[in-house]
């Protein structure tokens, strides 16, 4: 029974929350992959583009809410997020019209890029709280649990809660649908192959008559829609911060390094790494182990490796392990 | 310098100047006093990114580096948190230190295969909790000291210019520690890794009570000699009867001396070290960075050892950056780990860079000077702008308040623009290289 009592409380402060966590940065990191093999830069203003897209999509569901739609049980978040998928898709291709377009025809240095990227950030960083403001705001609704904790006791009569939140089941499931839909269309439609050729080999693809504007048109209108739901999801499973989506740049980029830029399975493997490695080390084993052990054993201190405010240390160890030991990633990347 | 450079200087100066007739001296010499730190900044990551091509965004950390060397140098030692566990801790420190370097003994004397990582492995495991386990012990005794009002080891309490040269050191040691790892790989991955790295250091300052007292600050810095304080001015008559004299009361009289004060002695490390750096600029070593910038096969092809140059030149620029960071601290005259923002000390110091002139020393100073001017008086001139917008608007009316509540956001908005703009039609800068 303690051996139960101890998976039940791993997985209820692990296992549930890092998987959703890995979902989240796992969407994160597929868009900052896709910019770096298609357009060949790192993208420092993914951040800011999640916060943009939630930021659609919060304000389109307040609006929903104040005309009383509502998803049901599920968060009208949901329904709102095409909608704000296809704005954020308006802003950045604008965005590239606009910015980086001029960049490519002239062919300048990735570093270049990287450069301008943190022009855009700026201003999309500024219009973010330029239009919701710079606080937390919170837009989850519907049924809060799947699972309580409560429940989860009366029903197996174990000492340990299993609570699966609502929105941690979303997360995992429209993960898995969004992942699913990509690597259908990177494999088996003729855009999705041919933006997978010119990411490999830009002159090849070139000379094999792909247009080159229409694939970069796609990877942004992709990107909008995986940021999106990556700031969508993450903002309904904790809240919704500017300054904090800004901070998810660095463990997306180490989701995305650590999985070997450029490759999208290596930006999934890359997200769960991160994530699993965040939790466990700042999670306080104390109570699983107090059900493992004897009582004799039993430990005095938390069992913690490194408190919580230290996990962006955690992912950036991560990287730097990763990157002294096999700098392309655990899948093999590209590099320039 | 060409004609047109100066005259870019002399308007900046009359931007200076007019905040002083139409605002107030003060703020004219506040913004003097950080466009100063600001340009020393902006000459630290020209040094890397002008002259080397590095991408540094982990400048926020070496400033922050910096501000903490401020502490350690000029605050006075805590002799009771020394006795609980000064020693304790420091032994604590070594024993991290060992393992790390214990590790990478092991591995260079142990031949590839199944026991080396093993070995690794065993050593890392075993060190990190034998350094846990010395290392909290000595935290807690000593954040269990008095944490209302110290709770942490203190200083030196040494004088606080010699803070200035301190925050360099220590900003170079990390630099070295990064440059080792990241440098010689993509581009892009110094970034990622300096981006890293500055908010660790951040963190660390917030959560380690022990060195800095963390989020509730250390406040009272000691001046530099030189920089009187304000009440002692106010209390010496010479001094009131000369404001007075000058037609100045003697509460303002005092703050501007003081603030004059700084200025001089901020404007003495501006210029030593913008010398320095024109005098590596125009150096064979200058020339051959340069040439390692524009062309890293061919520098290659000619012997120079490009990831040791460049590794070089990464903990220059930092720790000129480390410098300007304890000399803000001590203008500021406390440390609020709180206060770094990545925005405000990383990309804002890009920005002046850029708009300024990469790659060459005089365009970076101007562009600290200029773009600091703006970051201060933008927020009002956004406030005005708002204010005009909305005025046909009744009061009370929510757009009206909400956009007046946002033009403080106008600042990130503006810096954005004008970085984004310099890069498209200028992207030399004001000042372009020679």
């Amino acid at each position: 029974m303690d051996f139960l009592n101890a998976i039940v409380a791993f997985a209820n402060f692990v296992l549930v929350p890092g998987t959703a966590y890995g979902a989240q940065l796992a969407l994160g990191a597929l868009g900052v992959t896709l910019i770096y093999g298609i357009l060949r830069f790192s993208n420092f203003a993914h951040g800011d583009t999640m916060a943009f897209g939630t930021m659609f999509v919060i304000l389109i569901t307040w609006g929903f809410q104040g005309l009383g739609i509502s998803f049901g049980p599920l968060p009208t978040a949901l329904l709102a997020l095409p909608l704000g998928i296809v704005l954020t898709g308006f802003v950045l291709i604008g965005t590239d019209k606009m910015v980086y377009s001029f960049y490519r025809q002239r062919k300048v240095k990735p570093v270049v890029l990287v450069m301008v990227s943190l022009g855009v950030m700026f201003i999309m960083n500024g219009l973010t709280r330029f239009i919701i403001g710079p606080d937390d705001q919170r837009f989850a609704d519907g049924e809060r649990f799947i699972i309580s904790a409560r429940t989860f006791k009366e029903m197996t009569g174990l000492e340990e809660g299993l609570a699966i939140k609502t929105t941690q089941g979303i997360t995992v499931i429209t993960a898995v649908i969004v992942v699913a839909i990509l690597f259908w269309f990177l494999n088996k439609t003729r855009t999705g192959k041919s933006m997978r050729a010119y990411s490999d080999n830009e002159d090849l693809a070139l000379l094999s008559g792909i247009n080159p504007e229409r694939v970069v048109l796609y990877t942004w209108l992709i990107v909008a829609a995986l940021a999106t739901v990556a700031g969508t999801l993450y903002g309904l499973d904790k809240s919704f911060k500017p300054f904090t989506y800004f901070q998810l740049l660095l463990p997306i980029f180490a989701a995305a390094i650590v999985g070997g830029l450029g490759n999208p399975v290596g930006a999934i493997a890359g997200g769960f790494v991160i994530a699993f490695s965040e939790v466990t080390v700042t999670y306080a084993f104390k109570k699983v182990a107090t059900y493992i052990l004897p009582d004799a054993l039993a430990p005095d201190g938390l069992l913690q490796l490194m408190s919580t405010d230290y996990k962006f240390a955690v992912s950036f160890s991560i990287l730097i392990i990763v990157l002294l030991f096999k700098p392309t990633g655990l899948f093999k990347g590209q590099s320039v | 310098m060409t004609r047109r450079d100066a005259l870019l200087f002399v308007f900046v100066g009359f931007l200076i100047l007019g905040t002083g007739f139409t605002q107030s001296w003060n703020s004219a010499l506040l913004i003097l006093n950080m466009g100063l730190i600001s340009a020393i900044m902006a000459l630290g990551v020209n040094l890397q990114w002008g002259l080397a091509g590095l991408f540094n965004v982990g400048v926020m950390g070496f400033v922050a580096l910096g501000g903490l060397a401020t502490v350690i140098t000029s605050m006075p030692p805590n002799a009771e948190e020394w006795s609980v566990g000064g020693l304790r801790v420091i032994f604590g420190l070594l024993l991290g230190a060992g393992t790390i370097i214990a590790t990478i003994i092991a591995r260079r004397r142990m031949s590839k295969g199944r026991a080396r990582t093993f070995a690794t492995l065993a050593i890392l495991i075993g060190g990190f909790f034998l350094f846990r386990y010395v290392f909290d012990g000595g935290v807690e005794a000593i954040e269990a000291v008095n944490p209302a009002s110290t709770g942490y080891l203190g200083g030196l309490g040494l004088p606080v210019l010699l803070a200035w040269p301190m925050g360099g050191l220590l900003a170079a040691g990390a630099a070295w520690i990064i440059g080792k790892t990241a440098l010689g790989l993509r581009s892009d991955y110094l970034a990622i890794a300096t981006l890293g790295i500055a908010e660790i250091i951040i963190y660390i300052l917030k959560n380690e009570d022990w060195l800095s007292r963390g989020v509730k600050n250390v406040v009272g810095l000691p001046r530099p000699t030189g920089v009187p304080y304000e009440i002692d001015l106010q209390n010496n008559a010479g001094f009131v009867e000369r404001a007075a004299g000058l037609g100045l009361d003697p509460a303002t009289a005092s703050t501007l001396y003081v603030k004059i004060g700084y200025s001089v002695l901020f404007t003495v490390v501006l210029v030593l070290l913008l010398w320095l750096a024109q005098k590596a600029l125009n150096s064979p070593w200058g020339r051959m960075m340069r040439a390692i910038r524009d062309n890293e096969v061919a520098a290659e092809a000619m012997g120079k050892d490009v990831t040791a140059r460049h590794l070089q030149v990464f903990i220059l620029g930092s720790a000129i950056c480390g410098i300007a960071g304890a000399m803000m601290t001590t203008l500021d005259g406390q440390l609020t780990p709180t206060s770094y923002q990545p925005l405000r000390y990383t990309f804002l110091i890009w920005v002046m860079v850029i708009v300024g002139g990469s790659g060459n020393n005089f365009g970076s100073v101007l562009g600290g000077f200029l773009i600091w001017f703006l970051w201060v008086q933008v927020e009002p001139m956004g406030l005005a702008l708002m204010q005009l917008i909305t005025a046909g608007m009744s009061d009370g009316f929510w757009l009206k308040d909400h956009l007046i509540d946002s033009a403080a956001h106008m600042r990130l908005l503006t810096m954005g623009l004008v970085l984004l703009l310099v890069l498209r039609f200028s992207p030399r800068g004001l000042i372009p290289e020679r």
